[in-house]
């Protein structure tokens, strides 16, 4: 099917989610468009993380339905959503800090020998993943980790980010969800990491970004998705709407224009 | 649209300076620390060799004999095997305090089924590897699915597997004449061949095997990295979508088999079946395992660190023995190098965070 600016890549229409009597969400609706960064902004407690997960199957909506290329589809597991294309790159990186930098990236789906032993007790083929390991970090410009074996506890924060980023991208054959990526960044850190979804965004694959950082969603986001009380309050062109403005939508300071 | 200018407190690094330091800039302490890191098992084999040295310097001939110092593989052959199962459960930041008795449990199996009853050999063999296989499963249900701690689901096994052991036995020995009688077989891993002045007992060729074999799974196989992964971040290791239950339960079956092979080599080594064996074995696999610098905590450490710790208690043990030194010497040195161990561990563990 091919992908035109009309029809969402991922799209979600009223979602519920309630916890007890706590309404997480509350008809919310979503839509992401081919090739796009969408920033998604909202107050503490808005919603935001449950979309997302109700988005990845990590958890699954009362009422609503998701499509996927117009297709509708059900995750019932964050594994049937990376199935579907769909990576996640979680606000604690999910990275084996022990492990090195190829294994991190290849954890949950080693690449196996096509030898016997590969085939019999799931022998790894380390050359491999070494290799496609490093291809992928000189693809997206993160050349700076000086080997590939190295352990991921030997590196930066914003090189662990670099490399949760470079893992989704691996992997990611449709959508990239990032949350909070710079929220424990420095300055610097911040800059390589926004640089990189950009790097990632030039791939083709779109992005939602999910960060308290005005500043780093308006610099690279297409368009912004403001979350408010459990659904999507409105969605802004960051070209054309101030940050003070978006704040107050978000916190309901302000009425939508 | 605004910006990005960062606060005039914050000092931004000019564009020429490297990304990173490199490791030579950094102070001393935590260069250590990254050395440590990337070959931990640089501390142990160090230890290994100094004490070796050391008790060659004082004791002398007596203890730089070739024929002493394949005593001392051969005293530690039994722990080690052991420590190959500790090894795995630690890995995975669990503990396994049932190791010793189901060893010996599963070497009453063989003695009672192939002398007092009569079995096959080999079937008593197998029956035995099914009672470890068994026993292991036993452990990781109650870590998996009841999710009991494990230093608690296995403190409640050894007891069960101990009175398990003393029942089937009637707490009686099966001595070693018996068993080279009716089956010669269970003493296997004690018989050996001589190489010039040096005893190579089967025992040990197993445990080189073995460790081969556990080595492999554990470094070149798909397997191996979630077990790494799982002891390392459990939470990491569920989002990778590594299924955790499964991967510790395939640990302890694991381990309960390799028990089994403890068990028989464990007749080998003392010719008899007896219940009463193996009461410290536990405590002792934990001290090899430490002590050659696999963290308790999970997801860092070796098979090879295992042999090396196994390796340093006997040494310590044979030299202090054979220097006249009293038994309580030789306690208080092992506990001096547990600690030594974790200090160190816990030196490695701050770099991570």
């Amino acid at each position: 099917m091919s992908v035109t600016s009309d029809v969402p890549l991922l799209q979600a229409r009223s979602l519920v989610k309630h916890y007890g009597h706590v309404v997480a969400l509350d008809r919310a609706d979503f839509e992401l468009y081919a090739g796009e960064i969408l920033g998604l902004i909202g107050d503490n407690g808005a919603g935001k993380s449950t979309l997302i997960k109700a988005l990845t199957g990590a958890v699954i909506p009362d009422q609503g339905e998701i499509l996927l290329d117009g297709e509708p589809v059900k995750f019932r597991s964050p594994l049937d959503a990376r199935r579907a294309g769909i990576e996640t790159v979680y606000q604690t990186l999910a990275l084996a800090p022990a492990l090195s930098i190829a294994d991190n990236l290849f954890l949950g789906r080693e690449q196996r020998s096509r030898g016997i032993l590969g085939k019999l007790v799931g022998a790894l083929d380390r050359g491999a993943m070494q290799q496609r390991a490093q291809d992928e970090l000189n693809q997206l410009g993160i050349m700076t980790v000086q080997s590939i074996r190295q352990t991921v506890e030997t590196l930066s924060g914003g090189q662990r980010q670099a490399i949760a980023v470079a893992r989704a991208a691996a992997f990611g054959t449709r959508i990239v969800m990032m949350d909070e990526p710079t929220a424990a960044l420095g300055v610097r850190e911040s800059r390589r990491v926004l640089d990189l979804i950009l790097t990632v965004k030039g791939r083709g694959l779109p992005i939602v970004l999910i960060s308290h950082n005005m500043p780093h969603v308006f610099e690279v986001a297409d368009r912004v998705h403001i979350h408010r009380l459990g659904r999507r309050l409105t969605v802004v062109d960051p070209k054309s709407c101030s940050m003070s403005d978006a704040v107050a939508m978000m916190t309901g300071a302000m009425a939508v224009a | 649209m605004v910006g990005i200018s960062p606060p005039p407190n914050i000092r931004v690094a000019p564009a020429d300076e490297p990304d990173f330091p490199s490791f030579g800039d950094t102070r001393s302490l935590k260069r250590l620390r990254l050395i440590l890191q990337s070959f931990p098992s640089v501390v142990s084999v160090a230890v290994l060799i100094a004490s070796i040295l050391a008790f060659g310097i004082v004791i002398g001939s007596h203890f730089f004999t070739p024929f002493n110092l394949s005593l001392v593989l051969q005293q530690v052959t039994v722990i080690s095997v052991l420590g190959a199962a500790q090894t795995l459960v630690i890995l995975t930041a669990g503990i396994d305090l049932s190791v010793g008795a189901l060893m010996v449990l599963c070497s009453v199996v063989m003695g009672v089924l192939a002398v007092d009853v009569g079995w096959p050999p080999i079937l008593a063999v197998l029956m035995a590897f099914f009672a470890g296989a068994a026993g292991g499963a036993l452990n990781g249900v109650l870590v998996t699915f009841a999710k009991l701690p494990p230093f608690i689901a296995t403190l409640g096994t050894w007891n069960v597997f101990l009175a398990l052991e003393l029942w089937y036995s009637g707490s009686q020995t099966i001595v070693s004449q018996n068993i080279l009688n009716r089956a010669p077989i269970l003493q296997f891993f004690g018989n050996g061949t001589n190489v010039g002045p040096v005893r190579v007992t089967w025992g040990e060729l197993l445990l080189f095997a073995l460790f081969g074999i556990v080595w492999f799974f554990l470094d070149r196989t798909a397997w191996g990295r979630h077990v790494y992964a799982v002891g390392d971040d459990a939470e990491a290791a569920r989002l990778a979508g590594i299924n955790i239950d499964r991967v510790l339960l395939s640990i302890y079956v694991a381990a309960g088999v390799i028990c089994a092979i403890a068990g028989w080599v464990l007749i080998g080594r003392i010719g008899s079946v007896t219940p009463q064996e193996g009461q410290t074995s536990n405590l002792d696999s934990i001290t090899a395992v430490v002590i050659g610098g696999t963290s308790l905590f999970g997801g860092r450490g070796s098979l090879f660190a295992t042999l090396i710790g196994a390796l340093i208690v006997g040494v310590f043990e044979n030299g202090l023995a054979l220097a006249g030194v009293d038994v309580l010497w030789q306690n208080l040195a092992i506990g001096l190098l547990i600690v030594f161990a974790v200090i160190i561990d816990q030196q490695i563990r701050k770099l991570s965070t």
